[in-house]
């Protein structure tokens, strides 16, 4: 028999057990729920590419026929699809991790499991959805004849800066949730709110000054100001000035939301199994 | 047992365990009323859940920890899985751990066996390789190897215990927190616990065991613990430990301890010194021998030992009393001789139980299992019990006549 070392119980925690054993089971987890929802079913990722493709269809019709954005911005389409993809993600990650965690109730409260994998393993089983649907747009953009350009490259810089703050974001909220029940109502709310304060259905710079620089504030926008004019359409503007500084507001909101995050699940998560 | 738990290196130190609840007397669970009432929060009562525990285990020891509900000795099984943190003292281990709080607990219904397999092991602290690697010893010994790949939803509730324990058993940890699995399953399934706990035991694996039944606690466990209302209360003996918590638990609170009150609280005090039956196994319809002797530790006043022959299902085939007058303080008492056994082949339990002045209603106090023994034979059949049946079955044949 070898004689093992004494190690100290440090208790439940974000990560509880290792990197190693939480990115084994966020890995195994996210695989399993993906694999169930594409290959229980024969018409599985036909049905998740459905929902964005309707919203687009709706939200086109009414965005060129009521109103002149198709006139007003370059490949509009394009753009509208790609946008309604990249929040699709971002919103679908938010809302089904918000009950993550009560959901997991069983494992939470008698397993040690480490805690951040549960809102994690949900918005991984979303990037999962994004990368397929992004096959699906891009088959688009290269259709409507927009040639490759070699700032697609750059498309990942900005994927990973959107997966970050969706994490922020999820992980709060999933660690908030267990305490406060009605952060789910107040989320669904304020996911809505935010999906028409990003640039998703038009381009920043068709407002008018104010709102245009209010807007601009949302760490959000200029992810999705990159993204048109790194994938789309290389003439639109950039989406802030770099020389006002006005940059500095939505990524310093940016970093104060992903460190809160962190702030705010490692001090939930000890006491989660406890609030359940 | 004579298991010389002090020479082996300690595996779990336990020192100063606190924990408390906080019970809010209004609680406020919305951001709303939050914003809304900012200090309303305030008022919770404390729950003292545990005090100031403290305790050692040894390597290969079996530990039980046994109290009430309520007594807090979930609670110390959920610190030491890390599933709560204390609020203070420190608890330190050595080897990997597995806690069982509930059988089959993280199982995905919506997924294979094979994948929920491979996701224990992982939770288990296995990495991905090594629990694929364990997938066949998991399935073969469960004796699922043909329903792999069938979501779980579809198992039936004994296959998915099966599963369940399976999965537990070639964790392999060092260390193995099982609360209260083995009142999940019948009998039989818990003596197929028992034998897989030795097993891990004579391969140096360590076990702390919460539970109820004290008849386990009693004939498994090198030493147990006993907690009340968050205190410990002894530690040391598992027989002793599980004494006291009959004492505790039949004569309310604040009695554990002291002499035992004449006419009062029922004070049953007696040690299995020997326990055998005969040849060990039974053939078919040959009589069974049995000896017992008890050594009692008080005086007893008019003991009677009721001992129950229960089947693998846990169900009481037949039993009988033998009642003595007085046996003081160190006295022993033998109760042997042979038994007709009307029992079919299979395996079988006996259970004592000891308790004082049965006509006057007292309760019993002591349930000891104190023996399983198969009997074997070639001659099976319904039930548990062959009788003679003195039946015979004809034709009734002046209605077969009368009938067109």
């Amino acid at each position: 028999m070898t004689v093992l070392e004494l190690q100290e119980v440090r208790g439940p925690s974000a990560l509880g057990g290792g990197w190693r054993r939480s990115l084994d089971l966020l890995l195994l987890i996210a695989v399993n729920e993906f694999r169930r929802s594409y290959l229980g079913t024969a018409l599985g990722y036909l049905w998740s590419l459905a929902r964005p493709l309707l919203l687009f269809a709706v939200l086109l019709t009414v965005f060129t026929q009521a109103f002149d954005l198709g006139e007003r911005v370059q490949q509009y389409p394009l753009l509208l699809l790609l946008n309604i993809v990249l929040f699709g993600f971002f919103q679908e990650a938010t809302t089904q991790a918000v009950s993550s965690i009560v959901n997991q109730e069983a494992i939470v409260r008698k397993t040690q499991f480490p805690r951040l994998v549960i809102p994690l393993a949900v918005v991984l089983t979303s990037v999962f959805n994004l990368g397929l649907n992004l096959v699906v747009v891009f088959a688009f953009i290269l259709a409507f004849g927009v040639g490759p350009m070699w700032t697609w490259l750059l498309l990942p810089v900005l994927l990973l800066a959107l997966f970050a703050f969706t994490t922020a974001v999820a992980a709060t909220l999933a660690a908030l949730f267990p305490r406060f029940r009605d952060t789910a109502i107040i989320w669904s709310v304020a996911a809505t709110a935010l999906f028409y304060a990003t640039p998703v259905l038009y381009p920043l710079d068709i407002l008018p000054d104010p709102l245009r620089e209010l807007l601009a504030l949302n760490p959000l926008a200029p992810l999705f100001e990159l993204a048109r004019k790194w994938v789309i359409d290389p003439d639109a503007p950039w989406p802030v000035a770099f020389d006002s500084l006005a940059w500095l507001v939505p990524a310093a909101i940016f970093a104060v939301v992903c460190l809160l995050a962190a702030w705010i699940f490692r001090r939930e998560a000890p006491r989660i199994a406890e609030e359940l | 047992m004579g298991f010389d738990y002090d020479r082996r290196p300690v595996v779990i130190e336990a020192r100063g365990v606190q924990k408390s609840f906080r019970i809010p007397d209004h609680r406020v669970d919305t951001l709303k009323e939050r914003v809304l009432h900012p200090f309303a929060g305030g008022q919770y009562r404390e729950l003292r859940a545990l005090r100031d525990i403290s305790f050692d285990v040894h390597q290969g020891e079996f530990f039980g920890i046994v109290g009430r509900n309520g007594s807090g000795k979930s609670t110390l099984l959920k610190i030491m899985s890390s599933i709560y943190r204390s609020d203070a003292g420190r608890i330190r281990m050595a080897g990997r751990l597995a806690p069982f709080i509930e059988l089959g607990v993280g199982f995905n219904p919506d997924l294979s066996s094979r994948e929920n397999v491979v996701l224990n092991g992982v939770m288990m602290g296995l990495n991905r390789k090594e629990a694929r690697r364990r997938l066949d010893s998991v399935l073969d010994f469960a004796e699922l190897r043909e329903f792999a790949d069938l979501k779980l939803k579809n198992y039936s509730s004994g296959m998915m215990v099966r599963l369940a324990f399976a999965v537990m058993v070639e964790a392999d940890a060092d260390i193995m927190l099982v609360d209260e699995v083995l009142a999940v399953g019948d009998a039989s399934f818990a003596q197929k616990c028992l034998d897989v706990f030795r097993a891990k035991r004579r391969a140096g694996r360590t076990l702390v065991l919460v539970t109820h039944d004290m008849a386990t606690v009693q004939s498994f466990c090198d030493r147990a613990m006993l907690i009340h209302d968050g205190e410990l209360r002894y530690i040391g003996d598992a027989e002793e430990a599980a004494l006291r918590y009959f004492r505790l638990n039949f004569a309310g609170a604040g009695a554990e301890g002291g002499p035992p009150e004449p006419g009062g609280v029922p004070d049953v005090n007696v040690r299995v010194v020997e326990a055998r039956i005969e040849n060990e196994n039974v053939e078919q319809g040959k009589p069974i021998g049995i000896a017992v002797v008890f050594e009692a530790r008080h005086d007893l006043d008019a003991p009677v030992f009721a001992f129950h022959f229960l089947d693998a299902d846990g169900v009481t085939v037949f039993g009988f009393n033998r009642a003595l007058e007085r046996v003081a303080g160190g006295e022993r008492v033998r109760i042997a001789g042979q038994i007709d056994n009307p029992l079919l082949p299979g395996r079988y339990f006996v259970n004592c139980w000891i308790s004082r002045n049965r006509t006057q209603g007292d309760l019993a106090l002591h349930v000891v299992r104190l023996l399983d023994f198969v009997v074997y034979g070639t001659r099976p059949g319904p039930g548990s019990v062959a009788v003679e049946a003195d039946v015979e079955a004809t034709i009734e044949r002046d209605r077969a006549e009368r009938a067109p």
